[in-house]
């Protein structure tokens, strides 16, 4: 045995990289492993047509965490740091939201929007501090548990009688009756309702959907930015810390499996056949992916395996990226507005009814869109003169009945185009090459069960305590060794690095308690 | 002018067990009620003669026995009769049924899913320790946790300590079943469609939620916790149709002194410097109460019978928002004769069973979908009951008397009234889907009484014509019913009180709200509790 690593990273995605980054600061010697040709996972940019680069999984930058920023020292060079959001209308009549302010839409909307949005950041600054913490146990004697549980029951308490109650009211809530109660401009319900389902098999009226929503408020007050060089120039930084730190990274070398030896684990061993050993391994891969197929079902308990079998990972979210000869004319839109986020979601009631067909294994005919052109700030993203598109569209299920053929691929595409020329009639000009990836070729190309940007489905059922699975919010799985730290575990998916930077400190901790 | 101690607002169940309990302690006590029936949605009415029409509620299962016992019911005459299993008919000729024996259960699973027949036992276990929490708390006032009073504290622990006590593993199997959907809870057992279809119905009758809505397989508690006799999940009927339980309390409430006026329909609940004095009938009578318990719902009771200037802006916004929505209507069908189903062997005792006719869960979610668009179902889910081969005293001889509860069914169609021809239309969907499956059953129809949400408000005045006074979504539960703050049966009006549906623990005809109500109506009056506290059975 030449050498053994204090631990080994399986998969580097961004929270593996910052879990690698942050356990090699605290002097561990680290090993990163990760498949694809290079670090990123889902967060990386890649040519999607020649000369055309676009961010091919997540797109925009929602909750990195202060406290990854500041413990890594993270200082990405930003295109822009506060997106305004416009909900496209007809006739060029469209609603604009910058941070609690909203035009385009009566004045008691705009007023009400303003309570709304210190209402709903309120909650979400309250939601982000428990996201950047292992989630305590519950029914244990354990100080630190209760210390912490008797915190959260604090916290919520001192939001004062009235807030407090809004907020237990609230959080099990679906966004369309809160929206509907509240707002009269059907631009503004729809644009909220889409902030609300984005990456998620659910419809604004689905019970839970106001958590979902306060989930995507709760990394930096709501404010949306984008990073130069796409996303991948973010996990290229991150790399680079790693580095610096010293961690050893390997690409192109997928895990064939976790080596398991008397129920701890030993090691990695590639799909090469080279052996790694560590007596702690932490993987950036899925849950699924993580027990079932590199720890294998035998190595662990079959209750446990029973539960990670049951857990709902199945994404809804495809991208289309599009290349451009030139930006598409949006009536009504400035030329500064293609710099911002864009949405297509007209009322709330379209995107239930886009919700509905993913119910029954079919693609949305009439589906919502977050639109950006991230070319338009980033001109390293595309030919000189051109332009390109990137999209997150929604309702394209995982499981489609009959699988995502080319005929059925097409039939998506297509409808999203026609949602896209609605509000933007020359857009099918402009097209010189297309690409879309649905959740089937997100998990092809991130190795993501189910290609669920969440690594499992953010419902109140699987979040927090019980995040991924009953049992294993802690970030440490039932075999000695074994931790979790991507999307799959608390607090969930997003280009947020909370994950690992959670499981980093959780794994640190266990040390220093052994 | 005589001061009564107490008016109640409504004679449905939960107005008359109130008025019951509060007579039982001595109060003077009077029951407002602005039908000529008593019962409001717990009644059995004899539209036709000879035949008594259960022709809102159906079924009998949740009525707390602590309650009966307490009010001792049986002296009254309430008898409950069990009946035998469901059934689910098959697009495929087939059908599935359910058992109340546990080895024909199995044989009958088995015949789909070996797997199913297997998972039933660790479902059922499941299912069973989730309404055995709850059930303590059916008959208890939700504690205020932003409050800090001692009683509320003391409460706050009591279900800690409850919570904590289950362990770690059941905790979390508790946090999950109480927030996921019905769809999701069934696929980690099941694997057979018609199954998982003929057991997701309980998820979602009266509630509008489709089976993939998150917290539907909370409300499948809202249909498992009841018992026949102390068998828990057990369904039966009322001897002489679901008015047989309101008449029954209302027996009581008379035999402690109490009175009952009907058609004495509330104009107005009459408020005077912060505090009730009374209430003004539709016909211009006053009567003058202590205290007054409105069984109304909560919309009802506050928009349409207060003055918006006694109450709070605040909690008059979130009544005006609290969720009622019409989602199923009632199909009363009087038959000439038995139906025969083909699909069924000659004499099997599914004849008894209530039946249903959606053997898929997509086919579920669907009826959904067309609810959210505005309209009823057009391939509904039906839960049909055939009371009479129980108890042939509500149709004359030979006769049968059929009770269809169609989900879903929306108070207005797509923003506007239900016109006549649209309401036989739905009747048709309704009676085609069961065609299917029975071809003699169209030839039998003697009469049928239609009842969409509309009707079921305008007859009975339950806002929309819900049939838990307000939907059981979380946001609507326990110390959040009907508004946050306002849980524990006390309005914002000294002297008011809500005993109703729209309180905790919500609808179905279980009489708890109303025992509940008139516990915490006792205690400030500081009289002795004649209510049942807690929980006497498990």
């Amino acid at each position: 045995m030449t050498d053994r690593y204090d631990a080994i990273v399986v998969g580097g995605g961004h929270n593996g990289l910052v879990c690698s980054a942050l356990l090699a600061r605290a002097g561990k010697q680290v090993l990163l492993l990760e498949a694809n040709d290079r670090v990123g996972g889902a967060a990386v940019t890649r040519e999607f047509a020649d000369g055309y680069s676009v961010s091919a999984c997540a797109h925009l930058l929602y909750q990195l965490q202060p406290s990854v920023r500041k413990d890594l020292k993270l200082d990405p060079k930003l295109v822009t740091s506060d997106m305004a959001t416009i909900a496209l209308g007809d006739d060029g009549e469209h609603v604009r939201v910058e941070g609690r302010s909203v035009t385009g839409v009566s004045d008691a909307d705009a007023a009400n929007y303003r309570a709304f949005h210190k209402r709903m950041t309120r909650f979400a600054g309250l939601l982000s501090t428990y996201l950047n913490k292992t989630p305590p146990r519950l029914g244990t004697r354990d100080r630190r548990d209760l210390l912490t549980l008797g915190r959260l029951a604090f916290d919520v308490r001192r939001l004062g009688k009235k807030e407090m109650r809004e907020f237990l009211r609230l959080i099990g809530m679906n966004i369309h009756d809160e929206l509907v109660e509240r707002f009269d401009s059907p631009l503004l319900k729809g644009a909220l309702s889409l902030d609300a389902v984005l990456g998620t098999h659910l419809g604004p009226r689905s019970p839970n959907t106001i958590m979902t929503y306060l989930y995507r408020l709760a990394g930096n007050h709501g404010r949306v930015s984008a990073p130069a060089g796409g996303m991948g120039s973010i996990s290229e930084l991150l790399a680079q810390i790693a580095k610096d730190a010293g961690v050893t990274i390997h690409t192109g070398k997928p895990v064939e499996r976790i080596v398991v030896d008397n129920g701890r684990v030993t090691g990695v061993e590639a799909e090469d056949g080279e052996r790694f050993d560590s007596y702690t391994v932490v993987s950036n891969a899925d849950p699924k992916r993580t027990i079932m197929q590199l720890v294998g079902a035998r190595h662990v308990e079959a209750g446990f395996t029973q539960r990670i079998h049951h857990l709902r990972s199945q994404g809804n979210a495809a991208k289309l990226h599009l290349a451009l000869d030139g930006l598409p004319d949006i009536p009504g839109l400035s030329k500064s507005d293609y710099a911002q986020r864009i949405l297509i979601a007209p009322d709330e009631d379209y995107v239930e009814r886009a919700f509905n067909p993913a119910k029954y294994g079919a693609s949305s005919p009439q589906p919502v869109l977050e639109i950006t052109f991230p070319s338009f700030r980033d001109a390293s993203l595309a030919p000189a003169g051109k332009q390109v598109m990137s999209a997150v569209v929604q309702y394209a299920p995982y499981a489609y009945k009959g699988g995502w053929t080319d005929a059925a691929r097409e039939e998506f595409e297509a409808a999203s185009i026609r949602a896209i020329e609605r509000y933007a009639p020359d857009i099918a000009q402009q097209i010189t090459a297309s690409e879309l990836m649905t959740p089937v070729d997100i998990e092809n190309e991130f190795h993501i069960t189910g290609g669920h940007w969440h690594h499992g489905e953010l419902t109140l059922d699987q979040f927090m305590f019980v995040r991924p699975v009953c049992g294993a919010a802690q970030y440490q799985m039932p075999v000695d060794g074994l931790y979790l730290c991507g999307a799959g575990a608390h607090p969930g998916g997003g280009v947020s690095g909370a994950a690992g930077r959670n499981a980093a400190r959780a794994i640190l901790q266990k040390e220093k308690a052994a | 002018m005589r001061t009564f101690d107490a008016i109640i607002v409504g004679a449905g169940h939960n107005g008359l067990t109130t008025a019951a309990f509060l007579a039982k302690a001595g109060l003077d006590v009077v029951c407002v009620e602005k039908n000529d029936y008593i019962g409001g949605a717990a009644v059995s009415r004899n539209l036709y003669e000879n035949w008594m029409y259960s022709n809102c509620s159906y079924v009998c299962s949740l009525l707390r026995p602590e309650i009966y016992r307490a009010l001792e019911l049986h002296k009254h005459g309430l008898q409950v009769t069990p009946y035998g299993g469901s059934l689910t008919f098959m697009q495929n000729g087939d059908y599935f049924g359910s058992y109340h024996d546990p080895e024909v259960a199995y044989r009958e699973m088995a015949r789909f899913s070996r797997h199913d027949a297997d998972a039933y036992a660790r479902y059922s276990a499941d299912t069973m320790r989730q309404c055995r929490l709850i059930r303590d708390f059916l008959l208890r006032t939700p504690p205020d946790p932003t409050s800090f009073r001692p009683r509320d504290i003391r409460e706050l622990i009591a279900i800690g300590s409850k919570f904590l006590a289950l362990g770690e593993d059941r905790l979390y199997e508790t946090i999950r079943f109480w927030t996921m959907s019905v769809a999701e809870y069934l696929d980690e057992y099941f694997e057979t469609d018609v199954i998982k279809a003929a057991m997701s119905g309980s998820g979602i009758i009266g509630t509008a939620l489709g089976i993939h809505s998150p917290g539907t397989a909370y409300v499948l508690l809202h249909h498992y916790m009841g018992d026949v006799d102390g068998n828990v999940g057990t369904w039966g009927f009322a001897r002489g149709g679901m008015g047989a339980v309101s008449n029954a309390i209302a027996g009581a409430l008379q035999a402690y002194g109490g009175e009952i006026r009907t058609e004495a329909g509330v104009e107005r609940i009459l408020v005077k410097d912060g505090r009730v004095k009374g209430v003004a009938l539709e016909d211009g009578t006053e009567i003058s109460g202590r205290i007054v318990v409105s069984a109304m719902d909560v919309k009802r009771t506050f928009l349409k019978c207060m003055d918006k200037s006694d109450l709070p802006e605040s909690f008059y916004h979130r009544v005006e928002n609290f969720k009622i929505r019409g989602s199923s209507g009632k199909l009363n069908i009087a038959l000439d004769g038995m139906p025969t189903f083909p699909a069924l062997p000659e004499g099997s005792s599914l004849y008894f069973s209530d039946m249903h006719f959606i053997d898929s869960m997509e086919r579920m979610e669907r009826a959904y979908d067309d609810w959210k668009d505005g309209t009823w179902s057009k391939d509904p889910y039906i839960d049909m009951v055939m009371p009479t081969m129980v108890d042939p005293t509500m149709a004359p001889p030979g006769k049968h008397f059929m009770s269809c509860f169609i989900q879903y069914c929306p108070h207005k169609l797509e923003g506007r009234d239900w016109t006549d021809a649209e309401r036989e239309q739905f009747a048709k969907t309704v009676i085609d889907q069961i065609a299917e499956y029975s071809p003699d059953f169209k030839e039998l129809i003697l009469h049928y009484e239609i009842r969409t949400p509309q009707d079921i408000e305008d007859q009975i005045g339950i806002t929309e014509g819900n049939i838990f006074h307000g939907e059981l979504t979380m946001d609507q539960l326990l110390f959040n019913r009907p508004v946050p703050g306002y849980a524990q049966y006390r309005s914002p009006v000294a002297g008011l009180y809500m005993c109703g549906s729209s309180v905790h623990p919500g609808g179905g005809v279980m009489a708890a709200p109303g025992a509940n109500a008139a516990r915490e109506i006792l205690a400030d009056l500081r009289r002795p509790s004649t209510v049942p506290e807690n929980f006497g059975d498990d």
